[in-house]
């Protein structure tokens, strides 16, 4: 896929209404290649919304929203199509489609992007099964979930599903993922290897990140780690490390951007309502 | 007094406008899902699988209650008319009547009212189960139109799978109605009663036969997959379409009844 020169998200004054509220108010960012933005913020403040609106699933009433270089907003629902299977999305709760296998359903998105003109399931318009099974497994045992591929959705864990939908968003190496509150829900010890998951995605593909999530130790640990692929662990920055500046933070209050930067900016926060958000060291 | 009555009467007409703004712009969300779900009937990509498995789940899936129930009808319709025509000493004409009761109005419309408890409820918990837990968005987000891979393969086998359903419960109650008529009643004899209700039969009512249960195929497709794809508020939302999408679809049944037996007795 092709390196994409300007931001890979870019928000411009993006308003989105459901009603008579505003879900968002004036959103303005951009996200880079290989950069996060973690997504903080109290319970309906609009941090899914903003995702959502990101790849198009929610309509937006006002302002730009640039995705890969290309305005999404002038774009109809078919016209995305194309344009969101070049995303990763992992849902607050998988969003794994029931009816299919594990297998089935990581493998979806690489039968969708090789036919998205033509039958897109079960090998009807000259797709590799072979192939396909083959990433499938490969995006699996990113996970260290090989040994589910049969298996339904029903059939493992909240964490494991978590773990499939991870895998079903980056099996096609995509140049953005999408978390939605990916370690919402979960015990402290399978949030940590989600999140370490969603690291090693990071820092091995080179992925631009956008992450919604409740738990600031999720941002802390994309700030402060990054994945060694020869070691197959995850190192601790250097304080002084630039590579801690690819990963920013976004507060969130009533739909506005109240704060956007490093976790040391977001540390040294005097705002109330930001303050919440931080765990300040006892 | 006088004017808390005007404040009461205004507080009325701004619910009665806000009800018709409401039903107003959920028809037009129906209507705009209808003319998507047709369109992808002629847009690449078709999902023939999904257009099968549904065709089985609706047609061979609802055999089970459409048999017995087609039986009953033909058999009851026997046993009430044998007394009523023997008032007027009329026997012969049970078969005419079992066959034109049956293929014009109860067949299609029974049917459609069991396909539609059955179906029309199937579809719409099981696409609200999709939207509530994120399976429609994450189809979306995957690059999958949801109308074309779940709304379509549904509109399509309903629609061709209760026409076909129909004329199974034509067939089965007309059998059954013989069996009432014949062996066990002796109104008529066995050759007479065949040949007397072929006879009655004209093209205007086969049309009306088939006609009818297409149509129905549709709404209930529609309704259900409509209902199923707006559904919000979790579990409870969910048992809410189901509920809604049978109650609708039962009526809309009636009401295409009422508009088609206007056109064809005008014929």
């Amino acid at each position: 896929m092709p390196d994409i020169p300007g931001p890979i998200v870019d928000f411009e004054q993006v308003s989105v209404r459901f009603d008579d509220t505003w879900a968002l108010r004036k959103v303005s960012f951009k996200l880079n290649a290989g950069e996060t933005h973690i997504i903080l913020g109290a319970a309906g403040s609009g941090k899914t919304t903003l995702l959502k609106a990101a790849i198009g699933l929610v309509g937006v009433d006002d302002g730009d929203i640039k995705l890969f270089g290309q305005d999404i907003t002038s774009l109809t629902e078919h016209d995305l199509y194309p344009l969101r299977s070049r995303i990763g999305v992992l849902f607050q709760e998988g969003g794994l489609f029931d009816s299919l296998s594990v297998g089935d359903n990581v493998e979806y998105p690489l039968l969708n992007r090789q036919n998205p003109n033509g039958q897109n399931r079960n090998g009807q318009s000259g797709s590799e099964p072979s192939s396909v099974e083959r990433q499938a497994r490969e995006a699996l045992r990113f996970v260290e979930l090989e040994q589910t591929f049969d298996k339904f959705p029903s059939e493992v864990s909240g964490g494991m599903r978590r773990r499939v939908g991870i895998a079903r968003a980056i099996v096609t190496e995509p140049q953005l993922v999408l978390y939605d509150s990916p370690t919402a829900g979960l015990d402290p010890i399978t949030a940590n290897t989600i999140m370490a998951l969603i690291l090693k995605e990071r820092d091995v593909r080179n992925t631009a990140s956008l992450i919604v999530t409740h738990r600031y130790q999720d941002g802390e640990l994309m700030a402060d780690f990054r994945y060694d692929p020869q070691q197959q662990e995850l190192l601790h920055l250097p304080k002084e490390d630039g590579a801690r500046h690819r990963t920013r933070f976004i507060v969130m209050k009533e739909g506005e951007i109240v704060f956007f930067g490093t976790r040391e900016e977001l540390a040294s926060s005097t705002d109330e309502y930001v303050k919440r958000f931080f765990k300040h060291e006892e | 007094m006088l004017a808390s009555s005007h404040e009461g009467e205004v507080v009325a007409g701004g619910s009665l406008l806000r009800f018709l703004k409401t039903s107003l712009a959920s028809f037009q969300e129906f209507l705009f899902l209808a003319g998507r779900a047709f369109a992808n009937l002629f847009r690449s990509p078709h999902y023939n699988d999904d257009v099968f498995l549904q065709m089985d789940l609706i047609g061979v899936g609802s055999l089970p209650i459409v048999v017995p129930t087609g039986a009953l009808s033909g058999a009851i319709i026997a046993l009430q008319m044998s007394r009523a025509l023997s008032t007027y000493g009329a026997n012969s004409e049970v078969g005419p009547i079992v066959a034109l009761t049956l293929v014009r109005e109860l067949g299609p419309v029974l049917t459609a009212l069991l396909v539609a408890g059955r179906n029309a409820s199937g579809i719409a918990s099981e696409l609200g189960s999709m939207k509530v837990t994120e399976q429609i968005d994450a189809m979306r987000a995957l690059g999958t139109d949801p109308i074309q891979k779940l709304v379509t393969p549904r509109l399509f086998a309903t629609a061709t799978m209760l026409p076909c359903l129909t004329v199974v419960a034509d067939a089965i109650g007309w059998i059954a109605a013989y069996l009432i008529a014949v062996p066990l009643l002796h109104l008529v004899s066995s050759n007479y009663y065949w040949s007397s209700s072929w006879r009655a039969l004209v093209p205007n009512d086969l049309a009306q036969g088939l006609i009818k249960p297409f149509l129905f195929g549709i709404i209930i497709a529609l309704v259900g997959c409509y209902y199923g794809l707006r559904t919000t508020g979790g579990t409870q939302g969910v048992g809410r379409a189901t509920t809604q999408a049978v109650v609708s679809a039962s009526i809309w049944i009636f009401f295409v009844t009422f508009l088609i037996d206007k056109i064809f007795v005008n014929l």
